[in-house]
C-alpha cells in the first residue's frame, strides 16, 4: 500500500498506526505533530489512529523563522 | 537601566512579557550564534516556523536545542502561508506542536513583497479565534484593517514597518501613530525593522513592542546587533512614557538670558 508522506509517495506493507510509523522513521513523537488527511492527529491518538492506503500524512516540526 | 516590569508590564491575552523585543530564530550564521544572540536581547518570546519533518536528514540537532525554553515562550508562525485554509491547518499543526495556543498569524498576498493578503488574514483570524486561538496577526499598516483584525478577537495587531527583511525601517510612521491610538490590543511592530534607531522609533511612536528578525541574524555581529535592539526598544519605551517636548520651529534658549558678561 502507498500513502504520500510529507508530499511524496511513500510505501508502507500494511496499515499500522501514527506511532508505529513515527518510530519506523525514528521521529521523536514528542517534537513534531501529525496531519491525517488534513486533520491534526491529537498526539494522545497516536495509537489508535491508523494510517491506510491513499492516506495523506504530514510530519511537521519547527524550524527557524520570523 | 531596564524599565520597571511592575510600573509598565507588557501584557498579550493575560500573559506578561519582561521584554517588548520579540525575536525571531531564522537565518542565523548557526544556532549557536542564535542562542547568544537571544541571550543579548534580553527577549522572552520568540517565532519559529512550522515545516514539514525532513525525512532524509533525521541525524541534524533540532533548533528547539537551542532555545532557552526556561526564558523563551514561543511563537509559532504561519509563513509562508498564501490562504486562510493553509495558515488555518498551519496553526492547528503549531498548536500541536508546541502543546501553546499562540500563533502568529500571516496569510501572504504577494510573492514579492511578502505583504499580507488583508482578507484572508481576517478570515483566518476569525477561524482561529474561534478555535480558541491567541492570535497574533502580521498585518499591513492600515489602522482600519487592525480595528477590524481586533474587532474579530486578534489578542494583538502587529503591523509592519516596511517587507520583511527589507531593513528600511518605519515607512508610515503617522500609521503607526494612529493605530496604536485606536487599538485596545497591544500593537506590535512587526517586520522592515533595520537597526536600532528604527526599534527606538517606533516604541516613540507609542508601539507596545517590535518583533523582528532579518536585522539582528543578517547583522554582521548578530550578538552585539541583539544587545543594540534590547537598549534601543528600552530607550524608546522610557522616551515615550516621558513625554516628549514639543517641535518648534525656531529655537528656545537653554541658558538664562540675563546676567551675560560684559552686557
Amino acid at each position: 500500500m502507498t500513502i504520500r508522506l510529507n508530499g511524496d509517495p511513500f510505501d508502507l506493507a500494511k496499515p499500522v498506526s501514527v506511532s508505529v510509523l513515527l518510530e519506523q522513521l525514528a521521529i521523536d513523537a514528542r517534537r513534531v505533530a501529525v496531519e491525517r488527511n488534513q486533520l491534526v492527529v491529537k498526539k494522545a491518538a497516536y495509537d489508535s489512529t491508523v494510517v491506510t492506503d491513499g492516506d495523506e500524512i504530514e510530519i511537521v516540526n519547527f524550524v527557524g523563522g520570523g | 537601566m531596564e524599565t520597571s516590569q511592575s510600573s509598565d508590564p507588557f501584557v498579550i491575552a493575560g500573559r506578561t512579557f519582561a521584554s517588548r523585543l520579540i525575536v525571531g530564530t531564522g537565518k542565523y550564521p548557526s544556532h549557536a550564534v542564535m542562542a547568544q544572540a537571544h541571550a543579548a536581547s534580553g527577549a522572552d518570546m520568540v517565532t519559529v516556523a512550522v515545516r514539514r519533518v525532513n525525512l532524509n536528514d533525521r541525524s541534524g540537532q533540532s533548533l528547539l536545542d537551542y532555545i532557552d525554553r526556561d526564558r523563551m515562550f514561543l511563537l509559532p508562525n504561519t509563513a509562508a502561508c498564501y490562504t486562510a485554509d493553509e495558515a488555518v491547518r498551519t496553526a492547528r499543526l503549531a498548536r500541536e506542536a508546541g502543546m501553546s495556543n499562540w500563533v502568529k498569524l500571516e496569510v501572504i498576498g504577494d510573492e514579492k513583497t511578502l505583504f499580507p493578503d488583508s482578507i484572508a488574514l481576517l478570515e483566518a483570524t476569525t477561524i482561529l479565534v474561534k478555535e480558541g486561538f491567541v492570535v497574533l496577526p502580521y498585518t499591513i499598516d492600515d489602522p482600519v484593517l487592525c480595528r477590524k483584525l481586533e474587532d474579530a478577537g486578534a489578542a494583538a495587531v502587529m503591523p509592519l514597518a516596511a517587507p520583511i527583511g527589507s531593513g528600511l525601517g518605519i515607512q508610515n510612521a503617522n500609521n503607526i501613530a494612529i493605530i496604536k491610538e485606536f487599538a485596545r490590543v497591544p500593537v506590535i511592530v512587526d517586520a522592515g525593522v533595520g537597526t536600532a534607531s528604527d526599534a527606538a522609533i517606533a516604541m516613540e511612536l507609542g508601539a507596545d513592542g517590535v518583533l523582528m528578525n532579518t536585522a539582528i541574524a543578517g547583522a554582521g555581529d548578530p550578538v552585539a546587533m541583539a544587545h543594540a535592539m534590547r537598549l534601543a526598544v528600552q530607550a524608546g519605551r522610557l522616551a515615550y512614557r516621558a513625554g516628549r517636548i514639543e517641535k518648534k520651529r525656531y529655537a528656545t534658549a537653554s541658558s538664562p538670558l540675563t546676567g551675560v558678561v560684559g552686557r
